[in-house]
């Protein structure tokens, strides 16, 4: 027997280094996860959906530090009433969260939730799980069989306000594996916010069910922490007449994979995922985006812009896969880059599987730089070239923020990033 | 106020000189034409004299009273009270029209050291100019320029003008793509802007524009340099005859 077979793989030292909450409904489904994980092994770069994103520092046992990013601007969504629950390197702080009640849903937290008979055990790992097929996803079931923290939040009814999860990030080496669970009742409707960087590295999954006729938007912003780094995934099934709508934000960060995962399964359902990244530098950002749809007259978007420079690379992967039997589909898909030097890279695969014959479905990719004569026509007006600049930048940004449903949080997110853009290039 | 002397300007992509020693003088408060065929070197002579990109000046100079042009940016340029009224304006999609208009009136303000416009004056100015050149509220609120028809593209350029009060006009051929209701309020337009202090370069191809905006001086162009230079009688002779007599006479 030669020395290599005994030597320890990545996926058993992963493994080895972390410890799964031992009692309690999720018990199963950690274990389920676990045996998938050891099965697909943890994400390499000869991996189809991997070859642009080098996926290793984001599974190596040991913490990957990353300063805390200090700044003086008042935080995100400040000004919004919101029910803030907030966690700070990946643990849930109460003392600065709000108290959890309000009216039209209940909110527990994952690590004290400990009732046998918990709502969430039919959720928790089950749409992680349905996610795996036909793409691999290594790093949730990683999540779901070890997540320490995170949400579950059933929604029974009509929310007055926003749940807002803020995500600080305090120490350089944290280490956070979050894992929330959202249940939407029939009719039902909630607005989420995320916004920081939660830790130096994040593992995030949030699985969503969406009942027929619920509306779940969510806006999320990612920490601008420059050496942060953050693998996400969220998983959403949609039932009849149904909506899903999401937005991310992402500026800064040494290391972003979103990937989004959605399930159309009742008819005349809607969902929108939507981003809009800044990059500078040493900055990798890869949206990686599957949504099913297995439902007649069911619509989807997908809309991502990035803006990236001084070699910032961006990454799209989307697929749209509609099954024999979704007749009617409508499905849009746009990624766009706005390459700001010749340093900066976009890497795009999108993708369209089509099985059914009576469908709408378009994907557009596309990568340029500044537009010289929409920057000389500002400048002629009197508008120097950083202020012109950034305009066009904004406006180009400014297609993906259009998804967001509520005025109020475009304008939010609108005003943020102007002030980012105009310290950046001052 | 603007002085334009022997004007030398080639391709940078290309050595093709398109301007052979261009000489122009346009005080303040008069109306001066240029005229000429394609190619001769019109709208180059509008884009070097505003900063764009792409074009190399070899010899001569301009100057803005007094001040060097050829040397400033774009921005300096207009700044100083330069004003291109643009033969193809931009669209801009995701920029709003207001804000692209309060964003170049500011900083236009801020580079000469002046304050900025509040946001309330800045809607009440606006709103009156807009209402003047048939300028609804919804152009206002679009994208710049964006599903604009052409006069609706050149009304919105006047309405830049009267909000940026400039020193000097240049209008790159504004009467192309017009039709004749349209001409007449874009040239009502103008018109208001007449003033003792402000000067004015119309670029066009034709006479019938002229009919609107009376100049004073009328220049014929031809192979990148100025030809011949009249009153307005010189428009209607071109009208008339083409500019085969002017150019033989010219080469005698």
């Amino acid at each position: 027997m030669s020395q290599t077979q005994t030597k320890e793989t990545p996926t058993e030292a992963l493994i080895k280094s972390k410890a799964m909450p031992g009692e309690g409904w999720s018990v199963t489904a950690r274990e389920d996860a676990l045996n998938r994980l050891v099965s697909m092994g943890v994400p390499h770069r000869r991996d189809e959906y991997w070859k642009y994103t080098r996926p290793d520092t984001l599974t190596q046992t040991d913490p990957m530090p990353a300063a805390v990013f200090v700044h003086d601007e008042a935080p995100l969504f400040d000004t919004l009433d919101r029910l803030k629950v907030v966690f700070v390197d990946g643990v849930f702080d109460a003392e600065a969260s709000d108290d959890l009640s309000l009216e039209g849903l209940h909110i527990e937290r994952l690590a004290t939730a400990t009732s046998d008979l918990h709502w969430a055990r039919d959720i928790y790992g089950t749409l992680e799980k349905n996610g795996q097929d036909p793409v691999a996803r290594p790093l949730a079931a990683l999540n779901t069989a070890f997540a320490t923290d995170g949400v579950l939040i059933h929604v029974t009814g009509q929310p007055s306000k926003p749940v807002s999860l803020i995500y600080r990030h305090k120490s350089e080496t944290s280490d956070a594996i979050l894992h929330h669970v959202i249940k939407m009742d029939a009719g039902s409707s909630l607005t989420l916010l995320e916004n920081g960087p939660a830790a130096a590295r994040l593992n995030k999954v949030m699985e969503v069910e969406v009942a027929d006729t619920a509306e779940f938007n969510h806006v999320r912003a990612q920490g601008r922490d420059h050496e942060r780094r953050a693998a996400t995934h969220i998983f959403a099934r949609l039932g009849a007449e149904s909506a899903f709508k999401s937005f991310t934000l992402t500026v800064n960060g040494v290391l972003t994979r979103n990937e989004c995962v959605i399930e159309l399964t009742g008819d005349d359902a809607h969902a929108t995922v939507a981003g809009a990244c800044v990059g500078d530098g040493a900055f990798l950002h890869d949206d990686t985006v599957f949504i099913t749809h297995d439902a007649v007259n069911c619509e989807s978007r997908q809309v991502f812009k990035k803006v990236l420079r001084n070699g910032a690379t961006g990454i799209f992967q989307g697929k749209i896969l509609v099954k024999a039997d979704a007749q009617k589909t409508d499905g849009y898909q746009i990624s766009q880059s706005l390459l700001l030097d010749e340093d900066s890279q976009f890497l795009a695969k999108p993708e369209l599987e089509i099985y059914a014959d009576d469908v709408a479905c378009s994907h557009g990719s596309t990568s340029g730089a500044i537009d010289e004569d929409a920057l000389f026509y500002l400048r002629a007006r009197g508008v120097p070239r950083a202020e012109a600049t950034d305009l066009l930048t904004l406006a180009f940004l400014a297609e993906a923020v259009e998804e967001i449903t509520s005025q109020e949080l475009r304008e939010e997110l609108n005003k943020r990033l102007a002030s980012w853009l105009e310290r950046h290039s001052s | 106020m603007l002085s334009i002397k022997n004007l030398h300007v080639k391709l940078e992509e290309e050595d093709k000189q398109i301007l052979k020693g261009v000489d122009l003088e346009v005080p303040a408060g008069k109306v001066h034409a240029i005229m000429g065929p394609n190619g001769s070197g019109k709208s180059t002579l509008s884009y070097v004299l505003s900063g764009k990109d792409g074009y190399e000046v070899t010899e001569g100079s301009a100057t803005l009273s007094g001040e060097d042009l050829l040397e400033q940016e774009p921005e300096e340029r207009a700044a100083a009270g330069l004003f291109l009224a643009f033969q193809y304006p931009v669209e801009i999609p995701g920029v709003g029209n207001m804000t692209f208009l309060r964003t170049a009136v500011n900083a236009q303000r801020k580079a000469r050291g002046e304050d900025e416009m509040s946001a309330a004056d800045f809607l009440k100015v606006i709103r009156a100019k807009a209402k003047e050149l048939k300028i609804d509220a919804d152009m206002l609120k679009r994208p710049v320029n964006m599903g604009f028809s052409g006069g609706e593209k050149k009304r919105n350029e006047i309405l830049q003008m009267a909000m940026l009060e400039p020193k000097m006009c240049i209008l790159d051929e504004t009467d192309s793509g017009l039709d004749v209701d349209a001409m007449k309020l874009v040239s009502e337009g103008v018109n208001a802007l007449r003033t003792p202090e402000r000067g004015f370069l119309v670029i066009t191809h034709y006479q019938r524009l002229l009919d609107h905006i009376k100049p004073d001086v009328v220049h014929i162009m031809a192979d990148g340099r100025i030809v011949k230079s009249g009153g307005p009688d010189l428009a209607l002779e071109v009208e008339n005859n083409g500019y085969a007599d002017i150019l033989a006479e010219v080469a005698a």
